[in-house]
Formats: structure tokens, sequence, C-alpha cells
């Protein structure tokens, strides 16, 4: 690990000031950025320690939504009554992932910040694009069983690793970041960024800017919604594949619904064409299977991952099925 | 006498181990301890063209760093004796060229101040290769495979009896697949460390190790220092399954560097260090073959093995090692094969050769059921082995039937589906499995050493070591009731090379070789002490007959007449002793693959330390080992639920019965086999060590890559005992049971699986991705 220093900041224009320089990066929970560290992946200069911040609200708001505070920790956004009731697909998510230590760590922003597992970008003897900008992707011709089917490109094929992020996405969060020319909103789908010709930029955060604050739209439908996650083992451990779901269904006909996939894109994985084949059909196997195979259409198998692409339309049909089945 | 032996008493290092006062190799607090981190080669075959170490050396706290350039010179060890200790790579001496034999090899190691200062500045040393084509995959280069003269200290790894060819032609039910089982990794929770202190020419190592008395010999004899001169300390150990049986680079890079910086130097590895430098259990290729008749008797048995090794030294997985003992048949050919790859050397891990040689047998056995259309515990019967066919020997206790008859009713045998694939219990298929647990039973020659205090309190001392296992605990009842006193009153010192010598922590082996050596020297110094009692005018117990006293609480007394005695104290404080000392030593083997004990009278026959202190050597009661063959047996029984949709397999239940012998702690004991069967848990459904297929170095870096079962895959486990003392092996009657929770566990899950799905998975880890196909 390089050597770096540590510096405490008590607001946002102190944490924003201190963001721009010495190549600092903002560290919260830490529950990624010190792995990475450790790996001499991530090299800060200086660690902006961000916890001070008075960033822990989940506010209910006038609008039916909620907004989250970038520094809600993992663990009280996902217990939070009004997101259980109103949400419950994120506080599932949230809950099936990493263990309760780390989740009681971890927080909303760190969450949307985290980096990819693929074990080629972890080590340092294997060329990864991501790591090293134009030194190859080892994955692509390696072992690549946990590896993405969607928004890959020929210079990488690392799968996103949250499960909030897939949830958030389902549900279309608003990303608020501030920074030193003030503050924007960022809708989820554009924040994270595919890989194309530049797996190192993932996401669409500039140098000075500091996640604040979630917002997730109202959705009366999310009440009846599920994150469903398959892995190798029963916990702590990344998606094989997920689904994260919301169906809007009257008089027995799918009004509107919310469908995002993990463990399978190289971003948490939207799929609004799915939400589209869904919309005016009847709540049955028929239609999410159709649903299903449209999700995973432009999906991309390599050496080690196809069955991906068959266990992602069953996740999503299991988790369609299991939300349609929700009174 | 044995009123504590057996009981389920709490460990006696629980408190220290959870409230973290017991002392770990990189824990011991040495004065000036630099710290040593090492390089690890990034290329997978080659050579070193040039290690640049100018700025990595310039930076701060940097005391030097040590490279095949500037180190000392290893000797390679002589004699080949696995209880004498066994340098993992003899062809790979740490840092002694510029070969490079497999990716994350040692090549240099930086010492500095502080550990993160040696981190920082490894990852600044620049080293230039000449790369050369490394040979990659395991399946890919099976065509090269050959037959090793033998396995681990000599064992037989061509096996055959009758004529199986011939016998397969006329069997009427035949099977014959090929088992597949990946690289797994021991991962025990302490990763390997070392910590080196010279004071002079006398040299300390703090070594996570399986065995003191290994690490001692291999530094004296590599290092060129006289054995008494090099003293190695493991008092507790964070498991080692195998992984710290043998010894790899780690003691002798910090033995090195503390030399040659004139510090004590610590380096602990880290995880992915671990996984390419410390050993493996290695990938294997097994194809079973089984013929029978009609009524399910087996006729002809073939398992041909292939596993692989590195380039710089061999290990044979055994995978058939208990194929030819663990069931009738009048044939049997079993054949193991090597490949070798540019990977780091692999290594026994629990169950060596059974773990996974009992994964594929007991699957082809499930195979051969449903061929036949038995119940598979029904063929297991019709084949049960009632002598040892190989070596034509009587098993010198075997209740395996007991066990699969108690496993049977405790997992609900009767509800096991006879057709695959049909039954559900809501959404997900039900199945059950079940298959059979063997490991040998092993003992090797060790000693101890017992005093008794005149304050009243006792102590053991043995060169073994308890390796997360129940050691200290075991010992400590063993002794305490020989020397009739509780179990407070008694401490166990064991890990110091110091000690006499005791048995490795490796082959189940520990219990059964030094609890009888513990045993008889705290009976020796009782014995003594009884013998100035009735020597003594002022004894209550002068004159009286030896035979007619016992000790117990603290007191020996006529075994007639409890009043008529006195505390074993009164009699040391009379004659003005501060202690009476006994030293033991059981010199048996019935480990077939050491040499047999050398001859009474013999040179060999006594150790240095023996000559010194003119220590007894004991043999048994039972002198007549070669007549019986030493088996644990046992049955695991499994019952699965699988979402038929998702391919997710949630292990519902699982029974292990097994027959060790004499239980000497209930507690221990199950947690042994608990562990052991979770163990198994994890190597049917989840666990995987992956190298590139292009370059052939490990993929898998760390704990979160290489899965092993959390508790939320844990299901409900009952361990039941048959605890019949085995009084051939030892006077104790127990054989181990380190290892054969294991065996087994794998087949019974493939089994369930199959059972539920009807999907016959052939390669380990059984996962989602193999099932939705």
């Amino acid at each position: 690990m390089q050597p770096f220093k540590y510096i405490k900041v008590p607001d946002t224009p102190a944490a924003i000031r201190a963001a721009g320089i010495n190549q600092a990066k903002f560290i919260a929970g830490g529950t990624n950025v010190l792995d990475l560290m450790k790996l001499d992946i991530e090299k800060p200069r200086q660690l902006v320690d961000i916890n001070q911040l008075s960033l822990y609200k989940i506010e209910e708001l006038q609008n039916g939504g909620i907004r989250v505070g970038a520094l809600v920790k993992n663990s009280d956004l996902a217990y939070n009554p009004a997101i259980k009731k109103n949400y419950p697909l994120l506080s599932e998510a949230i809950l099936s992932g990493a263990s309760p230590q780390l989740r009681n760590m971890a927080t909303t922003g760190g969450n949307l910040m985290q980096r990819t597992r693929c074990p080629y970008f972890y080590s340092t003897d294997f060329a990864c694009n991501k790591r090293v900008p134009g030194s190859g992707c080892a994955a692509i011709s390696g072992y690549n069983r946990m590896n993405a089917v969607l928004g890959t490109s020929d210079h990488c094929i690392a799968t996103h690793p949250s499960d909030m992020c897939v949830a958030m996405a389902a549900l279309g969060a608003v990303i608020h970041v501030q920074g030193a020319k003030g503050t924007r909103a960022i809708p989820f789908a554009d924040f994270h960024l595919l890989p194309g010709q530049t797996p190192h930029l993932e996401h669409n955060l500039k140098a000075d800017e500091l996640i604040t604050h979630v917002e997730l739209p109202p959705l009366a439908y999310a009440a009846r919604s599920h994150y469903l996650k398959v892995r190798d083992r029963a916990s702590y451990e990344f998606a094989l594949t997920s689904a994260a779901v919301a169906l809007d269904i009257q008089n027995g006909i799918i009004k509107a619904a919310r469908v995002a996939l993990g463990g399978v894109g190289t971003k948490p994985w939207r799929s609004i064409a799915a939400e589209q084949v869904l919309t005016g059909l009847p709540p049955n196997t028929a239609s999410y299977q159709k649903a299903a195979d449209t999700a995973m259409l432009d999906a991309k198998p390599n050496k080690d991952n196809a069955y991906k692409i068959e266990l992602a339309k069953r996740t999503l049909v299991r988790a369609l099925t299991t939300t349609g089945e929700i009174s | 006498m044995n009123e504590l032996t057996g009981k389920p008493i709490d460990r006696v290092d629980g408190r220290l181990k959870v409230t973290g006062g017991a002392t770990y190799a990189a824990e011991f607090p040495v004065k000036n301890v630099a710290y040593g981190v090492t390089v690890t080669s990034t290329i997978t075959k080659g050579r070193i063209k040039n290690i640049d170490t100018g700025a990595a050396g310039k930076m701060p706290g940097v005391l030097g760093i040590m490279t095949s350039e500037n180190c000392m010179q290893l000797h390679f060890p002589a004699g080949s004796d696995p209880g004498a200790g066994k340098y993992a790579e003899k062809d790979l001496l740490p840092l002694q060229n510029d070969r490079v034999f497999y990716g994350g090899q040692h090549i240099a190691v930086v010492v500095a101040e502080t550990f993160e200062q040696a981190e920082h500045a490894a990852a600044m040393v620049k080293v230039e290769y000449a790369e050369q084509t490394p040979v990659v995959g395991f399946e890919k280069n099976a065509l090269t495979a050959y037959k090793p003269a033998s396995g681990l200290g000599g064992a037989e790894t061509q096996v055959k009896r009758g004529d199986a060819d011939a016998a397969m032609q006329t069997a009427a039910v035949k099977t014959d697949a090929t088992y597949t089982t990946p690289v797994f990794s021991h991962n025990a929770m302490e990763p390997h460390a070392s910590l080196a202190v010279w004071e002079g020419d006398q040299l300390t190592v703090y070594d996570a190790t399986q065995s003191v008395m290994g690490v001692k010999a291999l530094l004296s004899a590599m290092l060129g220092v006289p054995a008494e001169k090099v003293r190695v300390i493991a008092h507790y150990i964070g498991g080692g399954f195998g992984s710290k049986g043998f010894t790899w680079a780690n003691p002798f890079l910090a033995a090195m560097a503390a030399r040659q910086f004139n510090r004590p130097v610590k380096i602990a590895l880290a995880r992915q260090q671990v996984y390419s430098t410390a050993g493996r259990r290695t990938q294997t290729s097994q194809k079973i073959a089984l013929g029978a008749d009609r009524s399910g008797k087996l006729l002809a048995v073939k398992h041909a093995t292939i596993s692989e090794t590195s380039f710089v030294d061999e290990f044979v997985e055994t995978a058939g090692v208990a194929t030819p003992m663990l069931y009738s048949s009048p044939n049997v050919d079993v054949s193991h094969e090597l490949v070798r790859l540019n990977r780091g050397t692999p290594c026994p891990m629990r169950a060596p050769g059974e773990s996974v040689g009992t994964y594929s047998l007991e699957v082809a056995m499930d195979e051969l059921a449903e061929k036949l259309n038995i119940d598979p515990l029904q063929l297991r019967l019709i084949n049960h082995a009632d002598t040892e066919e190989q070596k034509k020997k009587q098993f010198s206790e075997k209740s395996l039937k007991e066990c699969y008859e108690r496993g049977a009713k405790a997992i609900g045998w009767s509800n096991c589906p006879a057709k695959p694939g049909l039954t559900k219990e809501g959404r997900y298929l039900v199945g059950y499995g079940m298959a059979t647990a063997t490991y040998p039973a092993n003992r090797s020659a060790s000693s101890a050493k017992a005093t008794l205090f005149a304050d009243g309190h006792a102590e053991i001392l043995c060169g073994t070591q308890d390796i997360g296992t129940g050691t200290y605990t075991i010992a400590t009842q063993i002794a305490a009731d020989a020397f009739g006193l509780p179990v407070d009153k008694v401490t166990v010192k064991l890990g110091d090379s110091m000690y006499p010598k005791g048995a490795q922590s490796g082959g189940s082996q520990v219990t059964a070789s030094v609890g009888p050596p513990i045993r008889a020297a705290a009976l020796g110094a009782v014995d003594k002490l009884i013998t100035i009692a009735i020597a003594d005018p002022g004894s209550p117990l002068h004159n009286q007959k030896r035979e007619d006293i016992i000790t117990g609480n603290g007191r020996i007394f006529l075994k007639d007449d409890a009043n008529k005695g006195e505390p074993l104290v009164a009699v040391l404080s009379r004659k003005g002793l501060d202690k009476i000392e006994a030293d033991a030593k059981t010199n048996v083997s019935t480990r077939p693959s050491l040499p047999a004990p050398a001859p009474a009278g013999s040179p060999e026959a006594k150790t240095e330390e023996e000559s010194k202190t003119n220590m007894a050597v004991q043999e048994d009661e039972n002198t007549d080992r070669s007549a019986y063959a030493f088996h644990s047996f046992g049955a695991q029984f499994v019952k699965v639920l699988v979402d038929p949709d998702l391919g997710t397999i949630k292990v519902d239940k699982i029974v292990g019965v097994m027959d060790i012998g004499k239980v000497m702690n209930l507690k221990t004991a199950v947690n042994q086999i608990k562990g052991g069967m979770i163990f198994g848990l994890g190597m049917a459904l989840m666990e995987n060590l992956q190298y590139d297929p292009n370059n052939g170095r490990i993929v898998t870096r760390d704990l979160v890559q290489y899965l092993v079962p959390v508790h939320a895959d844990i299901p409900e486990i009952e361990v039941q005992f048959i605890d019949r003392p085995d009084l051939y092996i030892s006077p104790l009657g127990a054989r181990g049971i380190g290892e054969i929770g294991v065996t087994g566990m794998a087949a019974a899950i493939a089994n369930a699986v199959y059972n539920a799905t009807g999907k016959r998975i052939r390669d380990l880890p059984i996962t989602p991705d193999k099932l939705i196909v």
C-alpha cells in the first residue's frame, strides 16, 4: 500500500475542497476502497474521511418518495420501515449482499461506487484494462464464470457487483451530487458507465464531486416488488444472477413493471424492453418468460458464463412469479 | 482411573483462544522485530534476469532485500522419513537460484522496520524475467501422465488383486465413469507465518506448523545449524488441515533474513501467497469401473486416478488408497498417474486420497446400485468387507454395519425416493444420499515427560502440537486420570521442540500416538511417588503392597480403604522434594508407510534425546500390531432440497455415524467430525481454486473468490459415535478422528442431488450452473 495522508472533514464544502487535490479519495465505510488500496489498485495520496458530514438521514418526501443520505449505512437503509414498506425490493437487495458486519459499515454512496470483483482486476500479475488502461483483458480468454454477459465490450467483461444498485436501477433512483460548481442530479441509468473502450471509467462523477444523497422516486406499486439472488452459497457471496422486479397488476393485467438484473451486466442492468413486454400482459409464466427472453436478448456469453443467460432468465421468471403472487 | 477420559469437558485452551490470549506464531512479542514481505513471481515459468532493488532498497524503513544473489546457501535435507519433517519442494529450495517454476513463487524478501514499509517496498521491486512457455492445464496435459514409483513415504500407488479386467468381462452389471475434482485449498484461518530469532548461534523459530520436530530437523539440515541449536515453537496453530504438515519456504526465509539483517524477522504470508506457495489439494480425474453379478456382489473394482504435481517435487493424491480395502471384491485394480504442471506443489489435505477417492468410489457405488435396482445402502451391506482383503488381515475393530444402521435411522432412509427426480417438498425436489466414510488409524513413536510438583500441580511436556483439534484438552484428561488429579491441577505443554519428541499433527494420529506416552509418563511419576511412600516409615502407606495402592483426588491410598493414604504432596514435602519426574516413550508405529521401528538395542532405536535422559522405552500391552488392519469407518447420510429451476441446493440435514474407537472427549470429537463434514460439504458444493487457462497462474486469489461454507449453508448436523474401544491400537482405545469426517460426505451429497434431480454431476463442485443444463 502506498503511504497516504488522512484527513477528516467537517462538512460538505470542506469535503469538496479536499477532493480535487492530491489524488484524493473519499472514505466512508471503507469496505471496498481499503481492500483496493492494500493491493495498490487504488493509490490515493490523500484519504478524505467524510463520516462527519450530516448525510445520515432517511427522509420521506411529500411526493411519496424517499431521500437517502449518502452516509446512511446499508443496514439502516435495509431495515428502515418506510423502505421495507414502500420498496421491499431495495431492502431485500441490500440484505442479500455482503455480511451483517460489512452492511453495518458500508454506506449508500459507497455502495454506488464499489468496484468489480473480477479476479483479474484484483490480480496485478494479469492484464486488466480497468486497472491499467490499454493492458488488455485477461478475463475474456480466461476463467470467466462470474463475468458479465450484458453490456460487455472487447475490452472488459467485468460484472458490476452491487445488489443495492440493481434495486435502485429498477426504481429509477436519482443520484444527487455536489461539486465545486454546484449540485447535479444524475438519473440512475446515467450514473454507471458501460466499459466500451474505456473500462477504467466507471461512473460519471467528477473528481471534486461528492454524492450527497439518493432520491427514490415515488412508485406506489413498488410495494409489490421483490429481489431474488442466485449464488453459489447461501450468504456472503456475489450473485451469479439476480433480479429486482416490481409489478403494477390491475384487473389481472400488468399495467406497469420494473425489471433490473444483477450479476449479468457490466453495470446494474435495467431492462426497459422487458418492462415494455410485460406491460399489458396477464401476470403469468408465459408473460414472464417472454420478458426474460427479451431481457437477455443481447447477452453475449464467454467460455465459462453461458449458463448465466439461462439462469438469469429463470431468476427473472421466478422473481416475477413471486412478485405476482404478492397479495 | 479413567474418570475424565471420554468426558465432554470444555477445551482447556478455550478461554485463552476466545479472549485473544493464545499466542500464534506471528504474535510472539519479540523485541526489535523486523518485518519480511516476500516478492513473488509474476510469470509462470522462466528465469529471473534481474531484480532491481535500487528504488525499493532506498525506501523509508527498509533494512535490506534478500534475493538469490545475496542470500545464504541452503542444503538439501537428507532422509525422507515424514516424521522427521518433509520439505515440500525438494527442487526449489528458497531463493537458491534464478529459476521460476510457478506463478506466485517467492523470489525475494524485503525486510523493513514495519510491515507497511516492507509491503510498500516489495511492490517497488522491479523484476526482469526471461519467460518460458509453462505447462498449463490439467486436462490438456493428461496424455503426459506417468506412473510414480510410490506415494508419500513410499506408499504403494499401483495395487492389483486377482484379474479385474477378466472379471469385468463376466460381470452382469457394470458401471464405468470418470469423476473429476478441482484444486482445493486448505484455507486454515491462520495463514502460514514464521518468526525467526538468532541469539548468537542459537536459532528460535516461532512457526505455524503441524510438526515442531519436523521444522526443527529441516532448519537444522538445510541451514547447517546443529540440531541442539535450533528450537521451534508452535504453542497454538490456527488450523492446518495438512497445509502445515509439509514445511514450505516461510521458516527458512525468516531464518535466512534474520541472520542476514541481524534482526528478528517475521514473515506472515498473505492469503494469495498461501495459495501459491503453501500447498493445496491437487486436481484429480478418476476413472472408476465396477462390475457386479446380478445379486450385487462386486466382482471387479477398477480405480484409475490421474492427479497433478509440480516440477519441483512429486506428490501423489492417492485417491485409490482405500479402494482395495473398502469393499469385498476378488478383483481389484488401482492405479495412480501424475501430470506435471507449472503450479506450486500439492500436499496432503485433510484425508489426502480418501477425501476425493471416496467421492468417486461412493458415487460409482450409487450408480451401480441404480443399475442393479438395489437400495444403495443394501449394496454396501452386500459387499461389506469382513476382513481387509488386500492385506489379508483382520480389522482391529470394525462396526461399520452398525454405523449404516444408525445413520439410516437418523436420516429417515426409508423416505429415500426409489426413483430419482420425482419427489417434491413444496417447490423443492427432495433427495437422499449416503456413502461410506473411512480413514486408516495411524500411530507413531512418541514420548512425553511428566512432573509432579510439591505444590500439588502436575505438568506434561510433549513435543507434539494442538492445531486446533483439542490435543491440549485430551492430553490433560489422559494425564489427569493417570495422576489422579483434577483437570485444573494439570498443565499440558505442547508445541516446543525442546520437549520430548511427539507426533506430527497429521494422519489423524496424535491422540493414538501421544496419549500412551503421556499416560505412561504420568503413571511413571505416580509410581515413583508410591515407591517412596512405601519405603517411608512416615507414610500411612509404609510397607503396603504396590498393587494395593491407587491414586485419585490428589491422593494415593489403599484401593480397599480410601481413608488409608495421603495427599501426593505430603510424600514430596516429607522428603523435601520439590518435584518428581518421569519420562516415557512408546515405540510403535502402525503407519504402513513408515519404516518399521528399529529393533530394541539397535543404534537406530535411540534418539539423541533418549540417550541423554536415559528414557525408558515402553512397549504397549499388545505388541503384535502387524496382525491387524487399523481403520476407522463411518456412514454419511444426507438429505437435500434442490430448486429445480434455479439449480440451488440446500442441504437439509446431514448425519455422520463414526466408528473411531474410543471417544476421548465427546465435545471435541463431535466438533472434529462436524468440521470434517462441513469440509466435505464445501468440497461437494462450492470449493474450487482456479488457474488461468492461458498462463497457468492462480485466478482465485482470496476468500472472496474461494468459497467455503458459511453458517447459512450448514444444516442440522447429527453426529453419532459407536464408541467401542480399539484395544489393539493402544490401551486408550482411540483411533484418531481428524480426517474421517470429510470422507464420503461429497459423495453422499452428490448422491442425494442425483436422487433429487436425476442429474448425475461427476465434476465437483456441484454448482447451480451444472444443474440447470
